[in-house]
């Protein structure tokens, strides 16, 4: 009851920030939306599915990519259109990609996450006739619900249409996921998070289901990916290197991944933290590492695991 | 016969852990397989469970050549088996576990959108195994909050929740006090009894418990069956008592009372 209440008046109160906020809080919202996409399809598989891929700018990038393509090449400007195709090439990569990885866990799981995301960003970079190379490409403002809003300036698009489509979506994936781990489906994962052997022993068929798990958060990234894309209006390979994929994980860590909605928030105060610090000091990342390592030591379940059910001790999970 | 192994191989190496093991497994029967440690018993139980192809030799269930078929498999064949140590799932539920378990058997793994809460038949067969196995008040507890014993009782009840035709049990007391022994065997015959399973095959070490509970008893030996035969005539063959039972279980030495 309390937590609906929370979440009521969180949702009330990011739909009116537009209207109560200065633009550029307004305008930071955006990515905190789409990396909650990212996220909640990331934390399937990390805190559902034990499995911490350190690849999943990858499926960003597939996303972002797919958008710039889209909007600059083929003349398709529908954010409605580019949404799905984003998550339908990202699907498209994952199904080979996954097969492979969810064949190893832990550490080796991870780094061939890392690994077929090197390859990617290296075939952004260097393939510069189809990607653009280093520059990147441009992505074209997305016309949402059927307009081009043309006669919006840039911020103006951003914090109007362009914040609640971002929401909508949000609130989309959100309910989305919410039903996917009370399935039977999300039964499964965290019965193969908690004791693959066991699972196994029950007829649970692990590589099948992880690689159903890396699928979906595939597909939840690239979506991410796309709505990244439009704020900056630029894509550019850094998107799928791996120091990207390490933030999300970071994210993650943040916010809590024993918790639904931990990464959600580790995403808002990774954002607003990163926002806050590169303002007042130049050295970002020696802030956000001492950071990183104080949670990893002293709260293992993150910003949520103070509220949460689960607990969560570093040990049982090396 | 419901499983049937013949001349089961299998090497390590050179080292021999089971050389030429025969056994069939009859309906109704309660069989306990017993011996020394390294007597090739953990070896035995994967390879008839298929997590471990035999070197030579061939295992059937149900007429079916299962060697090396895997868990899953298997499980959708209808064995299912528990482990030595006990394994559980620590940040699920007892009605979760069991759920998994039911989830599995009814085939609903790849219902994305599906409701688990709201599906009657899970709930309902779940609560049904709880209630067997003395854990229903426990239902909505954290596996990993559970007293030894009581995660030992659901590890067995989640292999009883996917409703096998024949269960194995790798030593199903170990880690149960003494005094709490017979309590969890009289749970589990019974459960098997109201579940219809048509076999049970045990790993055990407890004397006491292999001859309290089984129709049949398989002695190994360094890889070899040495004796199988019913509990009496086991305990009236010196050479089995010598090597594998002990002599406290000899014929003649009265056996202690139940529970």
């Amino acid at each position: 009851m309390r937590a609906a209440v929370t979440l009521a008046l969180v949702g009330i109160a990011i739909a009116a920030l537009p209207r109560l906020a200065p633009a550029y809080y307004v305008t930071l919202m955006l990515p905190f939306m789409a990396y909650g996409v990212v996220l909640l399809g990331l934390n399937l598989l990390f805190g559902y599915t034990g499995l911490v891929s350190f690849g999943h700018a990858l499926f960003i990038g597939i996303g972002a990519y797919t958008g710039a393509v889209l909007t600059t090449r083929f003349g398709i400007r529908q954010m409605e259109l580019i949404l799905p195709a984003a998550a339908l090439a990202a699907a498209v990569v994952a199904a080979p990609v996954g097969a492979l990885c969810v064949r190893y866990v832990k550490i080796y799981f991870g780094m061939l996450t890392l690994a077929f995301g090197m390859v990617f960003y290296t075939f952004l970079l260097k393939f510069y006739k189809l990607t653009g190379g280093d520059e990147g490409m441009r992505m074209l403002r997305p016309y949402l619900l059927g307009q081009s809003w043309e006669g919006f300036s840039k911020t103006a698009y951003l914090i109007g249409p362009y914040y609640y489509f971002s929401l909508a979506v949000l609130v989309l994936a959100t309910l989305l996921m919410w039903r996917i781990v009370r399935s039977p489906f999300g039964l499964c994962l965290k019965t193969i998070r908690d004791n693959p052997l066991k699972a196994e022993s029950l007829g649970v068929s692990v590589p099948r289901y992880r690689w159903y798990a890396f699928m979906i958060s595939a597909v939840y990234a690239a979506a991410g990916g796309a709505l990244l894309a439009t704020p900056t209006g630029n894509v550019d390979p850094t998107l799928a290197y791996w120091t990207h994929s390490g933030n999300i994980v970071f994210m993650v860590l943040l916010g809590g991944f024993a918790s639904f909605f931990g990464p959600l928030l580790g995403a808002f105060v990774f954002i607003f933290l990163q926002d806050t610090v590169m303002s007042v000091f130049p050295y970002w990342r020696l802030v956000f590492g001492a950071i990183l390592a104080v949670i990893v030591i002293f709260a293992p379940g993150g910003l949520m695991g103070f509220f949460a059910r689960r607990t969560v001790t570093p040990v049982s999970r090396a | 016969m419901i499983l049937e192994a013949t001349d089961l191989r299998r090497l390590y190496g050179a080292y021999v852990a089971l050389d030429g093991v025969s056994l069939s497994i009859r309906e109704g029967e309660f069989v306990s397989i017993i011996g020394p440690n390294g007597a090739g018993k953990s070896t035995l139980i994967n390879v008839l469970t298929g997590v471990l192809a035999p070197s030579a030799g061939s295992v059937r269930f149900k007429g079916r050549d299962i060697s090396g078929i895997g868990t899953v498999a298997l499980t959708r064949l209808g064995m299912a088996r528990s482990f030595q140590l006990v394994q559980i799932f620590p940040e699920l539920t007892v009605l979760e576990t069991l759920q998994a378990a039911v989830v599995s058997r009814l085939g609903l793994g790849a219902r994305f959108l599906a409701s688990l809460a709201g599906h009657g038949r899970v709930q309902s067969e779940a609560l049904e195994v709880a209630a067997l196995f003395n854990l229903r008040d426990k239902a909505h507890t954290l596996t990993r909050e559970l007293p030894q014993g009581d995660k030992k009782l659901l590890d067995v009840a989640s292999a009883f929740a996917l409703k096998p035709e024949i269960i194995l049990l790798d030593e199903p007391t170990s880690g149960v006090s003494t005094g709490d022994k017979h309590a969890v065997m009289e749970i589990l015959v019974g459960a098997a009894k109201r579940m219809g399973l048509r076999a049970i095959i045990q790993v055990e070490h407890d004397m006491d418990i292999v001859f309290g509970y089984s129709d049949r008893i398989i002695a190994l030996h360094q890889g070899k069956v040495l004796a199988d035969a019913t509990p009496a005539e086991i305990q009236a063959d010196a050479k089995v008592v010598d090597m594998v039972v002990g002599r406290r279980h000899r014929a003649g030495v009265p056996r202690p009372a139940g529970p």
